[in-house]
């Protein structure tokens, strides 16, 4: 369980979070969603305990921030939005790193697997220098879940934090990455995403957190987050807002009008 | 040095290079005897042998052998190490291959506490003076280092993120400003500090005495402690600050510890020698083309490769305008900046490409 209680965070000296609570559970695809500047980011980087923040945060009853790093990398996994890596280490070795830092160290084939959920199997041997935006991105993934690959550990639930998961990838690998994040909850993972995808997020998402101005604006499943009112006072053009098929609300930006 | 992936045949996993281990400490082992055996006084290999195994050796030859060829070989073999392990480290914690001790201004910094030293240290109360003894020197230059590693890492490194311009210039400012103070102590020093002083700037492994080592030898040692248990760390932190965290270091004491580690053993280094540079930028560069940048591989390797390094080239230094000596600096550097040009003209084209 990720629990935040009334969360302030200031970048700056500009506050960027006013207030701010919301739980995600094990189980569950959390995307976290808004418009630019709404406190995405600012929001999971203080869930992981990266910026200093006034307010209560909770990862399976550890205080985030004040955990000893290694005891927090056993249950949880964090995506970057910023992919860089200085030195050419090989797409292996950046997996390897993941892996060494969580419980499955020793298991020998884990590399290939986590390179195989992300479809870079064949990149292995590649510096990581010389691959493409996406590549990276999904490199990172298949390196972050190979720290928490098991979903389910003695301790309870581990956790993939994702900042923007599907910024740069095509849409093949937007919806293999979208499953992959899906079945790790559904094998009782815990999952928090920063999305800015809002169709993607409807589909794969159980509940969506929607930011405006670094409040909370609306939380719970997509179907009750995304209606046209919340929509066009976040992106201020009027939305028309589609459910076939049945899996949610989705809409075109084609149909978006100003308002 | 333990803790190597599981399954070293893996694609994408380089095995152990221990072709490349044994060849560098052949290499160390062969620059050592031909360093004990190469010099004006005429002791050649026969000479050794004997020391090692047979009869012993003339008193005249035992000074030679003992009292200044091998205080030479152990000052080459620390120092080398030092310079080409504090690169390691200071390339890691700036996340940048062009970090070298004496390019961003550290070995200034270190040079600058060991003049202070040679010509303020009879200011210090006697107690003070008599606690710290021979190492007073060498103290100082790792104090005058670590704090221009600190200055140099506060200036360059915002949010977990090096600025390599601002590294550059931040070493150049740090330089110059160790340059300037540095003329003011000369300018305040007596004739006696004066002579000390000019010996020491020469920079060269020429004065090296067992008592220097002595003084020199457990701030090097202890960083060769240190620093492998610094490697996963340095690798984590090639991902960036946050990430780091993520995959459970504890950043700020990797970096603490690689601040310390490259200051004291720039320090040590500069304190015995003087300045000799691009040993820190050269040797690891070439270990990276050769075996990755895995810093659990590169931290022990480079230190054999610089060891071996600094010997040979003192060894050329004191032979090829014998019977003078040619500073082992000038050496250094005309092999090294153009490798650092290299690496600039690469990374340039990596970040406009």
């Amino acid at each position: 369980m990720l629990e935040i209680a009334d969360l302030h965070a200031s970048l700056g000296r500009r506050e960027v979070l006013h207030g701010v609570s919301l739980t995600a559970r094990p189980g569950e695809v959390l995307a976290i969603c808004g418009p630019n500047g709404a406190g995405k980011s600012t929001l999971l980087r203080a869930a992981l305990g990266e910026i200093p923040t006034q307010g209560h945060i909770r990862l399976n009853g550890h205080a985030v921030g004040k955990a000893r790093p290694a005891e927090m990398a056993r249950i949880r996994a964090v995506l970057p939005q910023d992919t860089q890596v200085a030195f050419a280490f090989t797409v292996a070795e950046i997996v390897a790193m993941g892996q060494e830092a969580g419980d499955f160290a020793a298991d020998p084939n884990l590399i290939d697997q986590a390179l195989a959920a992300v479809g870079l199997q064949a990149h292995a041997a590649r510096s990581f220098q010389t691959l493409s935006g996406g590549e990276r991105q999904r490199s990172h993934l298949a390196r972050a879940l190979a720290q928490v690959w098991q979903p389910m550990g003695p301790q309870g639930p581990r956790w993939l934090f994702l900042d923007e998961p599907v910024a740069s990838l095509d849409l093949g690998h937007q919806l293999q990455v979208m499953r992959l994040a899906r079945a790790y909850a559904d094998d009782g993972g815990g999952v928090v995403a920063v999305m800015h995808d809002l169709n993607l997020s409807a589909m794969f998402a159980d509940r969506l957190a929607f930011l405006i101005d670094g409040r909370l604006a609306a939380e719970g499943p997509p179907a009750e987050v995304l209606t046209p009112a919340l929509l066009e006072r976040a992106y201020g053009c009027r939305v028309a807002l589609n459910t076939v098929p049945a899996r949610g609300p989705w809409f075109v930006p084609q149909a978006c009008e100003a308002p | 040095m333990v803790a190597l992936s599981p399954d070293l045949t893996r694609p994408g996993l380089r095995p152990v290079p221990w072709g490349l281990t044994a060849g560098l400490v052949l290499l160390v082992i062969a620059a050592s005897a031909l360093s004990l055996t190469s010099g004006a006084a005429g002791l050649g290999f026969g000479d050794l042998l004997s020391a090692l195994f047979g009869e012993g050796l003339s008193k005249r030859d035992a000074v030679v052998l003992y009292d200044i060829r091998l205080p030479r070989l152990a000052m080459g073999l620390a120092v080398g190490a030092a310079l080409a392990v504090s690169g390691v480290l200071l390339q890691g914690l700036f996340r940048n291959p062009l970090a070298d001790p004496g390019i961003v201004g550290i070995s200034s910094g270190a040079g600058l506490g060991a003049v202070m030293a040679i010509v303020l240290g009879g200011l210090l109360p006697l107690w003070l003076s008599d606690l710290i003894g021979m190492h007073l020197v060498p103290v100082a230059a790792f104090l005058g280092g670590w704090a221009a590693t600190l200055i140099l890492y506060r200036t360059a490194t915002a949010g977990g993120r090096t600025d390599v311009a601002t590294m550059l210039l931040a070493g150049i400012a740090l330089a110059a400003l160790a340059g300037a103070v540095t003329g003011v102590m000369v300018y305040l020093a007596d004739d006696r500090q004066l002579r000390d002083l000019t010996f020491w700037s020469m920079g060269s492994l020429a004065g090296a005495t067992w008592a220097k080592l002595a003084a020199a030898l457990p701030l090097i040692g202890l960083v060769m402690l240190i620093a492998p248990g610094l490697a996963r760390g340095l690798n984590a932190l090639a991902l960036g600050e946050a990430q780091a965290v993520h995959m459970g270091q504890d950043v700020q004491r990797v970096k603490r510890r690689a601040i310390f580690g490259a200051a004291a053993a720039t320090g040590a280094a500069v304190a015995v020698s003087g300045g000799i540079g691009f040993i820190g930028i050269v040797v690891p560069h070439l270990l990276r083309l050769a075996m990755g940048p895995d810093h659990r591989r590169l931290l022990p390797h480079a230190a054999l490769l610089g060891a071996g390094l600094l010997v040979l080239a003192d060894l050329v230094s004191r032979t090829i305008v014998a019977p003078a000596e040619l500073p082992i600096g000038i050496l250094t550097a005309l092999f090294g900046s153009p490798v650092f040009l290299w690496i600039l003209l690469r990374q340039k084209g990596a970040l406009r490409g």
